[in-house]
């Protein structure tokens, strides 16, 4: 082992991306996982509201979604890894779409397109409009706007991309928390009078109560309807 | 017939009708592709044949009538546009002509000229989306489709330079319209409605004289003249149908007894003439908008429009001809700044009531083509 050639060798760079130039492709699991996830996300063909025709708008040419590998809208929850939810949850939609994220394999993402999805939006004070869909579902991306313009979409698309980039096939998800203790669905709200039970889903979202200026998502003083 | 029980909400299963033969109960939505957003039908098949449909809705139930009794007349303004969230520069017309209607504004003559140059693009808007849907449903997935978005964004790109949003215009005013065009807007239009046309022969070319759409959509879905004023239908469903009524040409409001336009008349009131007749009313709002960049008058854009919109005790309904239909908002006012009722109208909702009338006796897969071609956005069926 005292060949001249080795003891003078210098340090390499392994990297996959400067290996793969030299010829030789040295990776990761993982990384090979992440990279054909990230760039094959198929999400579902699901329009809610307003927010749907700019999701359309998205996937046609002048956006056109498919330069990020995300233009096969699959109308099957089955065969797809990403669900939009775009536009008004209303209470009476609610259980239909946690019925449907619980239909989708692993692994699974949500973005929450448009002010309605985050909180309720502009329709928030209304008696039927349920304050967010994270209440329910685990959400990866807030994409906000009234509507989001494409752009946007795009934007939320490649955060989830690089979210994907950096999860772990061993130990904890990074991408879904609730993944950790093997749960994979999740409980399915019912309408009973007026309101969805239960209110919500402790794993995935508490009632801001921890800030003492607001109280059920309203600043202090103001009645939550 | 017997008459429509209630279903079990979701799934399916079979029963028997009279003569024992199997029915299957399918519920179609309210997570389906074709059914043009959160709406479900409630089906009874016999084979492959529907003998009795229930529309279900109220999934996008988002309370537009309630909050605006709560806020003032001016606040409303931007919730109309998320009515029919493909037209919103027609549904704030509606809203501003019954306020206006309530209160008494003279609307300055250009801003009547800028409301009908936006109402006729949005006419473009939608009924170009409107047949790439339905072509998609016919199974052509994609490609129609893509044209009209094409189209689409190009006057999108008008309305986000006119008013800052691409859907969300909140554009126009109770007295007249939020500001003036840009530099150089009118001639981008021009450009625009003067290329018009031949995309529209592109279309054309592509869609009207294929075998595979002629074998799916005539005779499909068929209502008859009467049928149709029984069921109170509004818009290119009615005129499809062979009633001459354009509410244009009715009440005239705004300045459209000064252009020179006809009125597409279909003759069979099937799927294929709803097509076409949408096909021909976009040829039609390509002359009006020629002829409106021609006459645009120079002037305010603002009538006297006082500071506190509060109107006297007082009913108002205003209607225009949105491009799905007969779109009109009812105002009732107690003297306060806060409407007292506050009732839309909206066509896409009345023009669903024939859906069962026009799908009893056709296949599944009429089905879905046949509420595609009335054209419905649930946004404004809900509320
Ligand atoms: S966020 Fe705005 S555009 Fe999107 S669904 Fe809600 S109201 Fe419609």
């Amino acid at each position: 082992m005292n060949s001249p050639e080795l003891s003078d060798r210098k340090e390499v760079d392994l990297s996959p991306e400067a290996t793969a130039k030299a010829g030789v492709i040295l990776s990761s699991l993982d990384w090979i996982y992440n990279w054909s996830r990230s760039n094959s996300v198929w999400p579902l063909q699901f329009g809610l509201a307003c927010c749907a025709i700019e999701m359309i708008g998205t996937a046609g040419s002048r956006h056109d979604i498919a330069r990020f590998g995300a233009e096969v809208f699959r109308p099957s929850p089955r065969q797809s890894d990403l669900m939009i939810v775009s536009g008004t949850v209303t209470k009476k939609m609610a259980p239909q779409v946690v019925r449907i994220y619980n239909q989708m394999p692993e692994p699974k993402y949500v973005i929450a397109m448009g002010a309605c999805a985050i909180s309720g939006g502009p329709f928030k004070q209304g008696y039927n409009v349920l304050k967010g869909i994270d209440r329910y579902i685990p959400v990866d991306v807030y994409l906000p706007g009234c509507p989001p313009r494409p752009e946007a979409l795009l934007h939320s698309l490649m955060t989830l991309q690089e979210k994907i980039k950096r999860q772990k096939s061993l130990g904890r998800n990074i991408t879904n928390p609730a993944y950790a203790d093997g749960r994979r669905v999740y409980p399915v709200p019912e309408l009973k009078g007026d309101d969805l039970v239960p209110p919500f889903n402790p794993d995935v979202w508490t009632p801001p109560t921890a800030n003492p200026n607001v109280e059920d998502g309203c600043p202090k003083g103001r009645p939550a309807r | 017939m017997s008459p429509v029980q209630t279903m079990p909400p979701r799934g399916y299963h079979l029963s028997k009708d009279e003569l024992g033969a199997d029915i299957l109960e399918v519920a179609m939505g309210p997570h389906h592709p074709s059914t043009h957003g959160v709406f479900r039908m409630d089906l009874k098949l016999d084979g492959e044949t529907v003998v009795d449909l229930k529309p279900v809705f109220g999934y996008l139930h988002r309370n537009h009538e309630k909050i605006a009794e709560d806020i003032s007349y001016p606040m409303s303004m931007p919730f109309t546009d998320r009515l029919d969230y493909l037209c919103g520069m027609t549904n704030n017309w509606a809203y501003a002509l019954s306020a206006e209607k309530l209160i008494e504004i003279e609307v300055p003559e250009r801003a009547e000229y800028l409301r009908v140059i936006v109402g006729e693009l949005t006419r473009l808007v939608n009924h170009c989306l409107l047949i790439g849907f339905f072509i998609n449903d016919l199974g052509a997935l994609g490609t129609p489709l893509l044209y009209a978005l094409r189209e689409r964004e190009k006057i999108l790109d008008l309305f986000e330079v006119l008013s800052g949003a691409r859907m969300m215009v909140n554009y126009i005013r109770f007295g007249g319209v939020r500001c003036d065009l840009p530099e150089g807007w009118l001639g981008e239009c021009q450009r625009i409605v003067d290329a018009f046309p031949a995309f529209l022969d592109e279309y054309e070319t592509l869609l009207t004289e294929n075998e595979i759409i002629i074998a799916r959509a005539q005779n499909v879905g068929v209502v008859t003249r009467e049928e149709a004023i029984d069921f109170s239908l509004t818009g290119p469903m009615l005129r499809a149908s062979g009633v001459n009524y354009d509410i244009r040409k009715v009440d005239r409001y705004g300045i459209y007894d000064r252009f020179d336009f006809k009125i597409p008349i279909g003759g069979h009131g099937d799927c294929y003439d709803r097509f076409m007749v949408r096909m021909l009313e976009m040829r039609e709002s390509v002359k009006i908008l020629k002829q409106a960049i021609r006459d645009l008058p120079d002037g305010n854009i603002m009538g006297k429009a006082p500071k506190i919109f509060r109107p006297a005790p007082g009913e108002a309904y205003g209607r225009i001809e949105a491009p799905k239909g007969e779109l009109g908002f009812y105002l009732i006012s107690d003297g306060t700044p806060i409407p007292y009722r506050f009732k839309v109208r909206p066509p896409s909702f009345v023009n669903l009531t024939a859906l069962r009338h026009m799908c009893l006796g056709h296949k599944v897969a009429d089905a879905v083509i046949i509420l595609g071609s009335i054209d419905i956005v649930l946004g404004e069926v809900d509320r």
